[in-house]
């Protein structure tokens, strides 16, 4: 067995820490660049995760391009274009977005239970940072690698006749980072509430369907009946999908398609959908972030 | 708030702090940085179910100094994982003072964290990263610059000889490995005190004399100051000093060699051709006022200096016509002195003596009850 050499202990944090610990006396709340490094330690984390499982990566992405071709493709000859505005195919796309968007964000949540379960979360929660950063962190992760897998499906808009816009995909892009930022939070807001995984998916399995229909994403919500009108308002896929799909008309008028949204019978602005969709998120993260934060 | 102010004062007055330092609190109160750790009268309690309260933790003077290796000894469920946690500031003390690295766990506990390393009993990394992805992301969370992070993380890796496992997923590497990385983890920020809870539990001999060949070396080069919690007897002999805890409380401190000798004195053991008659003879010659057991083993008694007194036994056994067929004396053993403390063994399962349990080593009278204080 070799005897083990350990480097020499001049490496601390920076010098400038050391040097302020030795004082003993009060020093100001831990630098704001400590926080940054945290939030991207915990980013890079999950890029990292995201880059050593191409597999697992492709396959999320294969439900919502089987819907998109084998689905969107079946139904297309069955319901005329007339009815909707535009080909079934181009009508689905924003709803598969969606789709695609929403499953690497919820699992952020299924990966905090699990963190807390292996014992990673303490260690995480041993790190001298404040808890509401380790939670920014991880929403932070969740939001770009949702954003990742959106931009990739993303990619595949001129198969459904959408042209290559830089606008139109910037926007449509825009859309994504925000929808994913709010379904993690919120994700991450029902984590934090629960400590067991089986009730976490038990929740899950039992909401997401309804959530997925009442999106609008496979069809119409106008075509829904009146007591679904209130659910499919409350529901945050379906901001997300009528916010891509105003984008697609506002660049592409002919891809026009009827009224996603409307509070008891208005249709909101796009800024203001767009604005309710942000604060939703905004504010599960920072109710989270309170749950999280709170001392044992 | 010190609700256990006669405690404590009971406990200051008794632990034989004074093996390694004066106890007297007015040099501890003008020069902390002699200390890693200090507490005074701390207390973690948890509210439980039907409103009743849970005291993991009760009183709790505690002082380890810089460069000390302090073992923290006890019975599942004693206390010593929460006060790990209290230590190291994960949790937050009902009552009571702690200052660690010199950083007060109330009031600075990011600073706390930030001065100690700690490895968890049941330790995690991600196993689906690599070795040094895990530590580059851990070096980050502390706030390491890319580039020394980048740096620590080689230098830990060879450190803990898994340079050649570097870019090896985590769930590829043995459980030995894994606590070495972990161990790697726990330093990469240069910790001033390293707590480690059970650090060797669930390793096989040879991995966990790896550890303990890397925390020596941590000790011996670096002056680092470790906290182990451990259920290894000969590990905890290792150590500068120990302390027993139960029920929340420290019932008995001291480097190992004070302990054992509290307890006083070596096991002489004599088998003979008639036990009952060699007791006699035993009780008249030995000093007056010690138990001599008689049991299936032979005749026992505790006493200083036990191999010296073999040859004198011996002849008064000749003297009366007993013959000796074997004689011992054994030191008191770590064992026996957490037998003492908490009533029963560090390898006993259940919470309570059970009646099968050997016979405690019983203190001889007077001699060096010091460092004994019971549990209540």
């Amino acid at each position: 067995m070799t005897a083990p050499a350990l480097p020499a202990s001049d490496a601390s944090g920076t010098p400038a820490d050391r040097g302020a610990s030795r004082g003993g006396a009060r020093e100001p709340r831990p630098p704001l660049r400590h926080e940054l490094r945290a939030v991207h330690a915990l980013i890079h984390r999950d890029l990292l995760r995201l880059a050593g499982q191409p597999t697992h990566s492709a396959l999320m992405l294969i439900q919502p391009v089987l819907y998109l071709f084998v689905l969107g493709g079946g139904l297309a000859a069955l319901i005329p274009n007339s009815s909707l505005g535009v080909g079934y195919q181009a009508y689905l796309f924003p709803g598969m977005l969606m789709m695609t968007v929403q499953a690497p964000a919820i699992i952020v949540g299924v990966r905090l239970i699990t963190d807390r379960q292996s014992g990673y979360l303490r260690e995480l929660l041993m790190a001298p940072v404040s808890r509401s950063t380790l939670l920014l962190g991880s929403c932070a992760g969740g939001t770009i690698v949702s954003t990742v897998q959106g931009a990739v499906l993303l990619g595949l808009a001129g198969t459904v006749g959408l042209p290559y816009d830089p606008l139109l995909l910037a926007l449509l892009l825009g859309v994504l980072i925000l929808a994913s930022f709010t379904i993690t939070a919120l994700s991450l807001l029902l984590a934090v509430s629960l400590d067991r995984p089986e009730i976490f998916h038990m929740l899950l399995g039992l909401v997401m369907m309804p959530l997925l229909f009442l999106s609008g994403g496979f069809f119409p919500l106008g075509n829904l009946p009146g007591w679904a009108h209130p659910l499919a308002a409350a529901n945050p896929l379906a901001y997300g999908v009528d916010l891509l799909r105003r984008g697609i008309a506002l660049r592409v008028p002919g891809q026009a398609t009827a009224v996603g949204i409307e509070w008891s019978g208005w249709q909101p602005p796009l800024l203001l959908e767009g604005a309710v969709l942000l604060a939703g998120g905004v504010a599960a993260l920072l109710w989270a972030a309170h749950r999280f934060s709170r001392p044992e | 708030m010190r609700p256990h102010a006669g405690d404590d004062a009971h406990t200051r007055a008794t632990t034989p702090t004074a093996v390694r330092t004066g106890p007297d609190d007015a040099r501890t109160a003008a020069a902390p940085p002699v200390y890693a750790i200090s507490t005074r009268g701390l207390v973690k309690s948890y509210a439980g179910p039907d409103g009743s309260t849970t005291h993991a933790v009760r009183g709790l003077d505690l002082d380890v100094l810089r460069g000390e290796t302090y073992a923290f000894l006890g019975p599942n469920g004693a206390g010593k994982s929460t006060t790990l946690a209290l230590l190291c500031a994960l949790a937050r003390p009902t009552a009571g003072q702690a200052t660690v690295a010199g950083a007060d766990v109330l009031s600075r506990p990011d600073r706390v964290r930030r001065l100690v390393g700690m490895l968890f009993q049941h330790s995690a990394l991600d196993p689906d990263l690599t070795a040094e992805q895990n530590l580059y992301i851990h070096a980050r969370l502390y706030g390491l610059r890319r580039r020394h992070a980048r740096v620590r993380v080689t230098e830990m890796l060879e450190a803990v000889g898994l340079g050649d496992r570097r870019r090896f997923p985590v769930r590829t590497l043995s459980g030995g490995m894994r606590r070495r990385l972990e161990l790697a983890r726990g330093l990469l920020h240069a910790p001033e005190v390293l707590f480690l809870d059970e650090p060797t539990t669930g390793l096989d001999p040879h991995a966990r004399v790896q550890v303990w060949e890397y925390l020596r070396v941590l000790r011996d080069r670096h002056g680092s100051t470790l906290f182990v919690t451990t259920h290894y007897l000969e590990e905890a002999e290792h150590c500068d000093r120990l302390g027993i805890l139960d029920h929340g409380r420290l019932v008995a401190q001291g480097t190992p060699h004070a302990l054992k000798a509290a307890i006083g004195a070596d096991r002489v053991l004599l088998r003979t051709g008639d036990d009952a008659a060699a007791r006699q003879v035993v009780g008249r010659t030995a000093p007056s006022g010690l138990p001599v057991n008689l049991d299936s083993e032979g005749v026992s008694l505790r006493v200083p200096h036990g191999s010296a007194w073999i040859p004198r036994l011996c002849a008064a056994l000749e003297a009366h016509g007993i013959a000796v067929h074997a004689a011992s004396a054994t030191p008191p053993t770590l064992d026996d002195v957490f037998f003492h403390h908490t009533g029963r063994s560090i390898h006993a399962p259940g919470p309570h003596r059970t009646p099968g349990d050997p016979t405690p080593a019983d203190p001889a009278p007077g001699a060096g009850t010091a460092a004994t204080e019971e549990a209540p």
